[in-house]
């Protein structure tokens, strides 16, 4: 044991070093989520402003191409009706199917329809805006940030399972107006706090009062980016709510579960506890009723 | 042992069934009958454990097949439609995605069990290679399940893994081309992987057999490796061996379910959430977390070439552990210089894991490969050293008089208690 504890710290002492270089992006500050947690559930008025903010400033350049309109008004969701849904899908124009004539026209969106992406393929994005604005459907699960020894480990007993919603709201509100001194961007980049080597090209996408609140939410960045990053992480994870509280009654049907085997296990092996010296073994048939 | 009680049918069709397949007999004699050794703790729960992830991984898997696109266009966001529109799909991806994690955890545990109480020694030689094995094929199906998504880590993984036959001197290059199935990691390569990925599966379910076969015949080791010397050393495997695993399959199976339910991403990268693209490397490629020893040990080494066969001597050396291991006392209960050894290959290979997380830079480097000079060396020199030099404890004449004098001394000169058979 004490070899043990030799060697464990020595190597810590080694890589003492090596952590603290590590810390030149500074982590996003974790903001508190409704949907954290075990009993966790999306706020419904949070999906529905995100949503606005992703229709009126996100979908210009990023599509949601595996999120079918249907969704919206799925449990656990936003909580659109089918009637609100299938009117959000009718805004938009999708692809239609081949008529008699073979054409191909556009249609209004149906509820089966997912939305629809900006361009027609990386190529187009690129040409326009030197750049590939990535799909947000998984964004929220996509990005992340390494939270590092020994917040990794609390991270199981807490369930943080937010770094990408945390990372994303991060991001919407950590454009500067210019790059610290010393710093140069590539031509058409823009400084971001937290992006990684914080030369990111989308620009800041998000100002003060863009966006029309209906409900009296604030109309700030700081609330746009947590409207949209809770909205991408629905989008990210759809069924969450169903998940946590499945698990829920999976973990009381265990915890019960494993208490009454635990105490038949006690009662099973009392008497090899207790006389060792007297057991043989028997089939199950033959055991003495306590 | 003899002398324990023989298969009696108690129905008509039971009987009908015995005189033409003697499934019914089999089953009572290899899982009702069977003495287990009465000392055994709850580290010997892991064998059946593993038995339950194995089933837990083929079921979701079957089911997952039937939804999953196994093309490179198509791959992720079928796996994606699995999440989102089949019915629980979230839950049966999360499941074998997390399941896989939990599989090799369960496995880890259950080969400590077996270097700490030297379950590998004679007459258990073959027990342990098949157990080699069958670690090997998890490797190797765990790595192939881990491309199917098609994110950037399993296309990157599938990229640096195959290349690592390239090292291969002189025919490298048409190995990993082969492999491939073009000249690059594309649509053939996840093709063979899915398929292999289904295959294998059912070869592990085959070496279990074996492994399970072989254990019956040799018998279990025990925690004072002490083999069962009379019926008082032993109990039936039901039901005390059946109620102890149950009891903690259960427990396991909470771990498991939080997991799942709570944190199913924690054990995934977020990189692989985004599609594969063979023009962005990512930049850190890091294997799942239960390949970092391996992958630490191989990025130990300068060279590549030796790099590739370290990785490999890490695994195929634990075949030889039972000649590599000359001392005559099975448990490190008795052996108190290998026991300290023991914690330490513990410390280094958790160390590995760790270090094989971490870019191969500055100290992480040092470090890696002082701990990778100690994982060789435990197998090489200190193992075969210490059978020699170590002066061990004396062991209990039984595992009765151990388990009656527990807390007390025990050893050979004590006498054995009243009434106990030596």
């Amino acid at each position: 044991m004490a070899a043990a504890r030799t060697i464990l710290a020595l190597a810590v002492s080694l890589a003492a070093p090596a952590l603290a270089q590590e810390q030149e992006t500074p982590a996003p500050p974790m903001n508190k989520w409704s949907f954290a947690g075990p009993f966790g559930k999306y706020d419904r008025a949070q999906l529905q402003r995100g949503l606005k903010v992703y229709r009126e400033v996100c979908q210009v350049c990023h599509g949601l191409k595996l999120v079918a309109f249907r969704t919206l008004a799925d449990p656990g969701g936003p909580g659109f009706t089918i009637a609100q849904a299938t009117a959000i899908a009718a805004e938009y124009q999708v692809k239609g199917e081949p008529d008699d004539q073979g054409e191909v026209k556009d249609r209004p969106g149906r509820l089966a329809d997912v939305f629809p992406t900006p361009f027609p393929n990386d190529q187009a994005a690129r040409a326009r805006y030197n750049a590939v604005p990535p799909d947000l459907s998984v964004i929220a699960k996509a990005r992340g940030y390494e939270r590092g020894f020994p917040r990794w480990v609390g991270d199981i007993f807490t369930q943080y399972q937010e770094q990408g919603v945390d990372y994303l709201t991060a991001l919407l509100h950590g454009y500067r107006d210019s790059p610290p001194a010393g710093v140069t961007l590539p031509p058409g980049n823009f400084y971001n706090e937290y992006f990684p080597g914080h030369a990111i090209a989308m620009p800041p996408p998000l100002t003060d009062k863009r966006v029309d609140y209906t409900d009296g939410a604030p109309m700030t960045v700081e609330q746009y980016a947590k409207d949209i990053s809770a909205f991408l992480m629905w989008t990210a994870e759809p069924h969450l709510e169903a998940r946590k509280r499945v698990g829920m009654q999976v973990f009381i049907f265990l915890i019960v579960l494993a208490g009454l085997l635990y105490f038949t296990k006690k009662k099973v092996w009392h008497e090899v506890e207790l006389h060792p010296e007297k057991l043989k073994p028997r089939p199950p048939s033959e055991y003495p009723r306590a | 042992m003899s002398g324990h009680p023989t298969y009696q049918p108690q129905s008509a069709f039971m009987r009908w069934m015995e005189r033409r397949l003697p499934i019914g007999g089999l089953i009572y004699s290899s899982f009702v009958v069977y003495p287990t050794p009465r000392n055994l703790n709850y580290w010997w729960t892991f064998g059946g454990i593993l038995a339950f992830m194995l089933g837990v991984q083929i079921v979701t898997g079957v089911v997952l097949a039937m939804h999953y696109t196994p093309q490179v266009d198509f791959a992720f966001d079928s796996v994606e439609r699995i999440m989102r529109d089949v019915n629980y799909g979230w839950l049966l991806r999360y499941l074998h995605a997390t399941g896989a994690s939990m599989f090799f955890l369960a496995a880890y545990i259950h080969m400590f069990r077996g270097m700490y109480y030297g379950s590998y020694k004679d007459p258990r030689e073959v027990l342990w290679i098949l157990g080699v094995i069958l670690l090997l094929l998890m490797i190797i199906t765990g790595f192939m399940g881990y491309v199917l998504p098609w994110g950037q880590m399993s296309f990157w993984a599938a990229t640096v893994i195959t290349n690592l036959f390239s090292a291969i001197p002189l025919v490298g290059e048409p190995i990993v081309t082969w492999l491939w199935g073009g000249y690059a990691v594309g649509n053939p390569t996840l093709n063979r992987f899915y398929s292999l990925h289904y295959l294998l599966p059912f070869v592990i379910v085959g070496v279990v057999v074996l492994h399970i076969w072989a254990l019956h015949v040799a018998g279990q080791n025990n925690p004072t490796g002490v083999e069962p010397k009379s019926e008082e050393d032993t109990v039936a495997f039901t039901p005390y061996a059946t109620i102890k695993d149950s009891f903690l399959l259960a427990v396991f199976c909470i771990l498991f379910a939080w997991f799942v339910f709570y944190i199913p991403n924690f054990l995934l990268a977020p990189d692989n959430y985004i599609p594969a693209n063979p023009a962005v490397t990512p930049t850190h490629i890091v294997p799942e977390w239960y390949y970092l020893p391996f992958y630490a040990i191989l990025r130990a080494i300068p060279n590549k070439l030796f790099g590739v066969m370290a990785l490999g001597a890490s695994i195929l050396i634990l075949a030889f552990l039972p000649w590599l291991d000359t001392s005559k006392v099975r448990s490190a209960r008795y052996r108190p210089l290998y026991r300290q050894f023991f914690w330490v290959f513990v410390i280094v290979c958790v160390g590995l894991g760790w270090l094989g997380g971490k870019p191969p830079e500055g100290n992480y480097v040092l470090i890696a490969r002082i701990f990778t000079v100690y994982y060789f060396a435990f197998f090489l020199v200190i193992l075969p050293v210490l059978g020699k030099v170590e002066r061990t404890k004396p062991l209990p004449n039984s595992i009765s008089e151990s388990v009656l004098r527990e807390g007390k001394p025990i050893g050979a000169q004590a006498p054995p208690p009243a009434g106990a058979k030596v």
